[in-house]
């Protein structure tokens, strides 16, 4: 292998990677705050990538304020399905509020088949991030999408850790997370909290879901499904629950990827199965993740 | 309390609603059976195809041309034809629950479907252990009826399909190397690369002519991995079967990762969604496929084409004619069985002999397929044009 074609392998990894740590960033937020594996969040990509087409191919928006639709709807959405498929379920065994989230996601599958139409639909791409819009690196050819992501994730990124670790609600989200009862005796509104907690989770997931639109512009409504399942890897792999471990995981599982098709070309279809094993690998020697917390189980 | 049983009870609702409306949306509602059956006044034929998921855009044109055959002769023996129409959604397992429906629920005499050889070969299981008599419209993978007397079909099949693209890069393009990337989990797109190689060697003389052969699973996306290895070997020519959405999104990245060697693919490519999702990326792919307006002149044809674009406001497909051609081909076999019985419709299917169809001249061989010509269509300007037709060889 020569280096520039090494390099421009990179680039694809990189590329991807990002993207994964985008959409993971949302799944482990929402798990470290309420132990709830959000598995409608893949569905909420769905969501927000049709907002966008539809704002864009009926009424003619341009793509700042589709995006910005997209995320507000996205966001109701996932409040929306907060509050009537989880919170009535809150004091319920665990399992019950993850069966509602399958549930949830099937139910947003479905009704998007209904609405939408099941034949995928070409997203609309401005010119700057349309066919043949690449960098060139000396050999290396890079998507111009590819410059975009990693930006977007980073600044997402500090945006999260900064209302996690410095605003007022971002505490009280931290002591939600150790322990609902006490935080609520200490005057915290747990179901507010909660609320916003979904609210962020989803609107990352609509930037996901735009984001992933652009570098693969085939939208339909099970599109949700494989980036959901991939990410939810990324986050255990990092150790779910913690935000800057689904960076590192959604990485690590792109580099994965992009480099098994490019070392072992023979097994190159079933990289898919790599990630799973990689997940359940990585499940039995630290089944924290890669740099999760310790065991902190609420007592 | 009271609104969070209320939202409950109607996110609860919705979900049912949408599961039930997502299983047969579009499907003719079954007639309400009286208490007591009279004498059967109508002959009932299912039909399986993808009409949500990454081949819907095939299952949907397929049933296009099945309900234009079904309008235009709606009647057989005297009996009202209905058709019941299930939605297997691009899934195997789906697919084999949608011919359990049909022939348990529905107690159709013959089904109709589907497109994606996978789905029926799925589906075919079920049909050979209940001895129902199925007629595919567009499933080319050899195993779709091979050891299932009760499975025909009305297209070509692939070992057929490989050899005509094969000759055509050999041939028309001068192509002394090529490479193939499919899609694993597909057995349409592992049989006609497999078809393609074999008669791509034979043609150039050179067993290494296939430099690489690389894969993908159902879903996947992101194909730079792939494509990046495809650049560094330079082929002539990329053969790459698949669906016409995934196929798009992969033609996109080659151009953007500047690979100008033509793509090649089989007949899964022609939807207009291919162009809608590849835009100017594929101009120049080219694929072989059933049937194309330009390429058909037969009484038959003409009626097809007329009555197809009065309905639909469209020019039609290969997927529909197939379509129409595989219900007329069950129609033709209960006229000659002179009874809606499926032991009989099985027994008539097979004798099926120089029928006339809009595809071409229908005849069952011993394996229950169709021998006809294919068609070799190209992207221009946004739109199929026709090359050259095939004939069988």
């Amino acid at each position: 292998m020569t280096i520039n074609l090494f390099f421009q392998h990179l680039a694809n990894a990189i590329s991807l990677g990002s993207l994964y740590a985008l959409i993971a960033i949302g799944y482990t937020m929402v798990y470290g705050i309420l132990r709830l594996i959000n598995f409608a969040h893949g569905d909420l990509l769905m969501v927000a990538a049709y907002v966008v087409f539809y704002a864009q191919g009926i009424f003619h928006l341009p793509l700042l304020p589709s995006v910005g639709l997209a995320v507000v709807l996205t966001t109701a959405t996932g409040v929306i399905i907060e509050r009537a498929a989880y919170r009535p379920l809150r004091n319920s065994p665990r399992s019950t509020i993850l069966i509602s989230a399958i549930g949830i996601s099937f139910l947003l599958e479905n009704l998007a088949i209904v609405v939408f139409g099941g034949r995928p639909k070409s997203f609309p791409l401005p010119q700057w991030l349309d066919i043949g819009s690449a960098a060139q690196i000396g050999q290396v050819t890079i998507e111009n999408i590819t410059f975009a992501i990693p930006v977007v994730t980073v600044t997402l990124l500090y945006v999260l850790l900064y209302i996690v670790q410095k605003t007022k609600t971002g505490m009280a989200m931290r002591a939600v997370a150790k322990d609902f009862e006490t935080a609520r005796l200490m005057g915290i509104s747990v179901d507010r909290i909660i609320a916003v907690t979904f609210s962020l989770g989803s609107a990352l997931a609509a930037v996901g879901g735009i984001m992933w639109s652009m570098k693969f512009p085939q939208i339909n409504p099970l599109m949700g499904m494989m980036p959901g399942l991939k990410c939810f890897i990324a986050a255990v792999f990092g150790g779910i629950g913690n935000i800057a471990g689904a960076v590192v995981g959604g990485f690590v599982l792109g580099v994965v990827e992009i480099m098994i098709v490019a070392f072992l070309p023979d097994v190159s279809g079933y990289r898919d199965a790599f990630a799973f094993v990689i997940l359940i690998a990585m499940l039995l020697v630290r089944p924290t993740g890669l740099i999760g917390e310790k065991a902190a189980e609420k007592v | 309390m009271r609104t969070r049983r209320f939202l409950t009870l109607v996110v609860l609702l919705a979900f049912v609603l949408a599961s039930v409306l997502g299983c047969t949306s579009e499907a003719p509602k079954p007639e309400a059976k009286p208490a007591t059956p009279p004498p059967p006044s109508e002959i009932k034929i299912g039909v399986y195809e993808p009409m949500t998921g990454s081949s819907a855009a095939g299952g949907q044109m397929t049933w296009e041309g099945i309900r234009l055959a079904n309008k235009l002769y709606p009647e057989v023996l005297g009996q009202k034809v209905v058709l019941n129409l299930e939605d297997n959604k691009t899934d195997k397992s789906e697919a084999a629950n949608c011919v359990t429906r049909l022939i348990d629920q529905k107690k159709v005499v013959a089904i109709i479907g589907s497109y994606g050889s996978s789905l029926s070969i799925a589906g075919g299981q079920i049909c050979k252990t209940k001895q129902i008599p199925a007629v595919g419209c567009s499933p080319t993978n050899p195993l779709v009826t091979k050891d299932n007397p009760y499975y025909f079909r009305v297209c070509f099949i692939d070992p057929f399909q490989g050899k005509v693209m094969a000759k055509y890069a050999v041939s028309n393009l001068k192509a002394k190397t090529g490479v193939i990337i499919k899609n694993v989990q597909d057995d349409y797109a592992v049989g006609l690369a497999n078809y393609f190689k074999e008669a791509f060697v034979a043609l150039t003389g050179n067993s290494k002519a296939i430099l690489t052969e690389l894969g993908y699973n159902t879903g996947d996306q992101d194909f730079t991995a792939q494509l990046t290895k495809v650049a560094s070997l330079k082929p002539d020519v990329i053969f790459a079967p698949g669906n016409y959405g995934d196929s798009a999104i992969m033609i996109r990245q080659a151009r953007t990762l500047k690979i100008n060697a033509p793509f090649l693919g089989g007949d899964t490519w022609e939807a207009p969604d291919f162009m809608d999702i590849g835009k100017q990326a594929v101009e120049g792919a080219t694929f072989s496929t059933h049937y194309s307006v330009a390429a058909t002149g037969t009484e038959v044809s003409k009626k097809f084409v007329e009555a197809y674009k009065t309905e639909y406001k469209k020019d039609p497909n290969a997927f529909a004619a197939l379509g129409f051609d595989a219900y007329l081909v069950i129609l033709e076999a209960i006229k000659t069985s002179g009874k809606a019985d499926p032991a009989a419709i099985t027994q008539a299917l097979t004798k099926t002999k120089g029928f006339k169809g809009v595809t071409g001249t229908i005849t069952m061989d011993e394996n229950r397929d169709a021998n006809k010509s294919a068609v070799i269509l190209q992207v221009k300007n946004g739109k199929f044009e026709y090359l050259t037709t095939v004939e069988p060889f």
